[in-house]
């Protein structure tokens, strides 16, 4: 790895004091699963650099905690990935992320990996991650190496220009959940919905979120679950360890008197930002599950452009949310 | 080396760094979104002296490494790694380098009770912690019933993810002494072993866990 300044804050007011004092020269490090293999790939590109210090937030006491309150439950961004896999609170209130951050990775990275480091962690398009790839648009270059090339993982919604996938499995959980989050900048901070919190290339190649290079992503909060209300998480994977969904579907409903009430439905694996299915969820809202399932199922594929070797995850998006769908019925 | 301690402050084109510049842009042009949907809760506390002067920046520090209950004073520099330390200061090569990216399990080491990659964890992060490695299983030259087991199961071939196999499997007991099959599994999903030795590493491990 290239040498970096190294600080250790115990505060988020250290901590966002000094990335406003950095910017965009310093990076966060959380449990570094992701950002170290990147340093020491020295990915660079025209507008993307190595960070020159890194911020190690681990010893931020305040940041790491799984609590309940008055409506609903608040995970600090810097609680590891093993304690809410583990947590009872977790798997008794929202299952559905229960079972997604039982899913994730391995052993050894949900030892270490954050809640915040897994919200914000990079993409995994294997040209971004390719060091000899350095003019990729992600990158602040000049071209996207997808459509041409090797794209079987790539997006088959909402690429224009690039086509990753965002990686994470809390993030579709949590936005089924309708989660929040807080983000904290030394101005004070702020609660944005965790599906406003990313943004496709549209709006921002060379990043996958809104935060600002002062800010620093603190809680994320989950409302109650509704009365009635059940979720599930599925997630179809090539290897059962190690490996990242090609696609995966979170989806948490409630059902009263035989039909949904309310119907929230997440993606991820199949487009630069965890992808809600709005589509679907109004397929569903007001009928009887079993019987909306065929149709919800069609709506949630439609509109989807695939490249030239990931059609199938179109029809993987279908299966999945099917089988969800028919878990929950 | 020499080209690895290049200062990256030289670089002029990292003192502009252009993301910035776009993000920037980019916020601003989102602004509106920004702010229609979020709400700001609560300042935080202006920082106080004590709390607004972060500690300095460090290029390299002395660590207080607990390594199989023996302490090590070792200097070393921010951007080592814990899997370079061990096997380079400590002089442990028991601890394997592998990918070296936290995707094959070889490095495996036990940091305060949880399995994790050595080579993923910064040195200097590892300051006041406790570590295990596969030398630390030896008590008294005797191997440990996990290291048994492995030899009476056949439970490698080359022999080089054993150490991070075992590593794990030591994890996995310490928390669940009595684990099933599918248990073992998950609990050993990180280490990759290319030889694909795995049914005799569940075998090997299960007899472990029945040792216990
Ligand atoms: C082998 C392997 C398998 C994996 N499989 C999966 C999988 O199946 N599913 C999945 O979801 N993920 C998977 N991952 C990714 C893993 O979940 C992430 O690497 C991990 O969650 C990142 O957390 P961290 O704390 O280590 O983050 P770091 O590596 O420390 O940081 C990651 C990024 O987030 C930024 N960051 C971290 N915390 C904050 C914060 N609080 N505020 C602002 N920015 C922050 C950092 O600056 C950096 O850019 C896998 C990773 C590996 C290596
Ligand atoms: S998909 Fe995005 S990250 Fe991958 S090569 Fe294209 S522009 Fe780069």
């Amino acid at each position: 790895m290239k040498p970096f300044d190294y600080y250790t804050v115990t505060s988020v007011a250290q901590a966002v004091s000094l990335l406003s004092k950095h910017r965009h020269k310093a990076a966060v490090l959380a449990g570094g699963s992701d950002l170290l293999a990147m340093m020491k790939d020295r990915l660079e590109g025209p507008k993307l650099k190595l960070p020159a210090a890194l911020i190690d937030i681990k010893g931020i006491k305040e940041l790491s905690y799984i609590k309940e309150q008055k409506n609903g439950v608040r995970i600090g961004a810097g609680t590891v990935l093993a304690d809410i896999a583990s947590s009872e609170l977790i798997a008794k209130r929202y299952p559905l992320l229960h079972q997604a951050a039982g899913q994730l990775g391995v052993p050894q990275i949900r030892n270490v990996g954050t809640l915040g480091g897994n919200l914000c962690q990079r993409p995994r398009c294997w040209y971004f991650r390719g060091k000899s790839f350095a003019n990729c648009f992600r990158k602040g270059g000049g071209t996207c190496y997808a459509p041409g090339g090797e794209n079987r993982y790539h997006a088959v919604f909402g690429g224009s220009n690039c086509y990753i996938v965002h990686p994470s499995d809390l993030a579709p959980a949590l936005i089924a959940l309708d989660a929040r989050v807080e983000i904290a900048s030394p101005k004070g901070s702020r609660m944005v919905p965790l599906e406003k919190f990313y943004v496709g290339p549209d709006k921002n190649i060379l990043g996958e979120t809104i935060l600002g290079p002062q800010e620093l992503l603190a809680a994320v909060e989950i409302p109650a679950p509704a009365a009635a209300s059940r979720g599930a998480y599925l997630k179809l994977k090539e290897r059962q360890a190690f490996d990242f969904a090609i696609v995966s579907v979170a989806v948490n409903l409630s059902v009263a008197g035989g039909s949904v009430g309310q119907a929230r439905i997440a993606f991820g694996g199949l487009a630069p930002v965890p992808l809600r299915a709005v589509k679907a969820e109004a397929g569903l809202k007001g009928k009887a599950l079993k019987d909306a399932i065929a149709a919800a199922c069609k709506a949630a594929a439609e509109g989807a452009e695939p490249l030239s070797q990931n059609g199938y995850k179109v029809d993987a998006a279908r299966g999945v949310l099917e089988e969800a769908l028919l878990s929950l019925a | 080396m020499a080209k690895e301690e290049k200062d990256p402050h030289e670089h002029k084109e990292q003192q502009k760094n252009p993301l910035a510049i776009s993000r920037r842009t980019f916020l601003k042009g989102v602004g509106t979104t920004a702010i229609a949907t979020s709400i700001t809760i609560a300042p935080l506390p202006l920082p106080s002296a004590a709390d607004a002067a972060p500690p300095p920046a460090r290029r390299e520090a002395w660590i207080q490494l607990t390594v199989n209950d023996t302490v090590h004073r070792l200097k070393v520099k921010s951007h080592w790694t814990l899997l370079e330390v061990l096997r380079k200061q400590a002089g442990l090569t028991g601890t394997k380098k592998f990918c070296d990216r936290g995707s094959c399990g070889a490095c495996t080491v036990i940091v305060d009770g949880r399995a994790v990659y050595a080579c993923s964890f910064l040195a200097i992060a590892a300051d006041n912690r406790k570590v295990l490695t596969i030398e630390g299983l030896l008590q008294g030259g005797k191997l440990h019933p996990i290291q048994e087991a492995f030899l009476e199961h056949d439970g490698l071939q080359c022999g080089f993810c054993t150490p991070g196999q075992i590593m794990s499997v030591k994890a996995l007991l310490d928390k669940n002494p009595r684990p099933s099959a599918d248990e073992i599994k998950e609990g050993l999903s990180g280490n990759v072993c290319r030889c694909s030795a795995y049914p005799k590493i569940l075998k090997s491990a299960l007899a472990a866990a029945r040792r216990g």
